[in-house]
């Protein structure tokens, strides 16, 4: 049998199956993150330099990696909108923008939090975080644009482009503690050379960082759902689903 | 065991205040989202059962 992908392109089969997936995925976030803190708070040892404070580690680095995973999801599906027309993708890539820009702020606020007693300053215009600021900027740019202009078609090219053009801040938020002399620390985890921090460390933060993409995954399906619901109210189906519960 | 009571946990090693800082901002903003979307999906239904109204 040949599975027709293109068959959950449309809003019309997408949104029973995202009304289906979404509880897994809840579930997922919740039974990760449980374990992930335990892991984080009772096993991972104290760190020898850092005392405890290191400990923000384990929501610190998921986010900020969710913060650039997301970026490119969404711009990926922005592109996908424009390329091929499709209105669920740009659909996605809405609903996608408002959890980037969230764990994006978690990123910077947690920074603060640890920059604070690890280097005695809340902020500094170091290229990681400044680029990272700029990405939480870019988020908020890509909702404000789209939200600005009344025909949603419209306004899904338009923030299309710009989510496209804000691509190429990703790579420099991910090379910045390489190209230039950051105060902020070098990569913890990398493809090429073994972590530099103790095993259940590395797998407390792993697994916080699977549960924010479980979360991620959930949370944008959910809104994709209202998003489909609010701009098809005038469709067929949508008034067909009202006489079932959804 | 790391945490030899309530109190010690509490206070991370004097790292307390940055610690849970974090976590709590972290915890309550995700609430928020879930809180957030699920209105959306309240106000959804409303406007589309007065709809439903309207056109039977």
């Amino acid at each position: 049998m040949k599975l027709n992908w293109f068959k959950y392109a449309s809003p019309v089969t997408f949104y029973p199956l995202a009304g289906k997936l979404i509880p897994w995925f809840a579930l997922a976030a919740a039974g990760l993150t449980l374990a992930g803190l335990y892991l984080s708070f009772f096993v991972a040892p104290t760190d020898f330099q850092q005392g405890e404070s290191y400990r923000i580690i384990f929501i610190h680095v998921p986010a900020a990696w969710m913060s650039m995973f997301i970026y490119v999801v969404m711009a990926a599906w922005a592109a996908a909108g424009l390329i091929f027309n499709t209105r669920l993708s740009s659909m996605m890539a809405s609903a996608l923008a408002p959890t980037g820009a969230l764990f994006t702020f978690i990123a910077l606020w947690t920074g603060a939090l640890w920059g604070k007693p690890t280097w005695g300053a809340w902020w500094v215009w170091d290229a990681r975080l400044t680029s990272e600021l700029i990405l939480l900027f870019l988020y908020i740019g890509f909702m404000a644009l789209h939200a600005a202009i009344d025909d949603p078609r419209r306004a899904d090219r338009a923030s299309a482009v710009l989510a496209l053009v804000g691509v190429v801040n990703v790579p420099i938020i991910y090379f910045s503690v390489k190209w230039w002399n950051t105060l902020h620390q070098g990569a913890s985890v990398s493809m090429t050379m073994a972590p530099k921090m103790a095993a259940t460390m590395l797998l407390g933060m792993l697994i916080m960082a699977l549960a924010c993409w479980m979360y991620s995954i959930a949370a944008a399906l959910a809104r994709v759902r209202c998003i489909i619901l609010e701009r098809e109210q005038q469709a067929e189906w949508v008034a067909n689903l009202s006489r079932e519960s959804t | 065991m790391i945490w030899n009571s309530l109190g010690d946990f509490i206070a991370m090693g004097g790292y307390g205040f940055y610690v849970w800082g974090s976590y709590l901002v972290t915890a309550g903003l995700i609430v928020a989202e879930i809180l957030l979307l699920r209105a959306r999906r309240h106000a959804v239904e409303k406007s589309r059962q007065a709809q439903a109204l309207l056109s039977e």
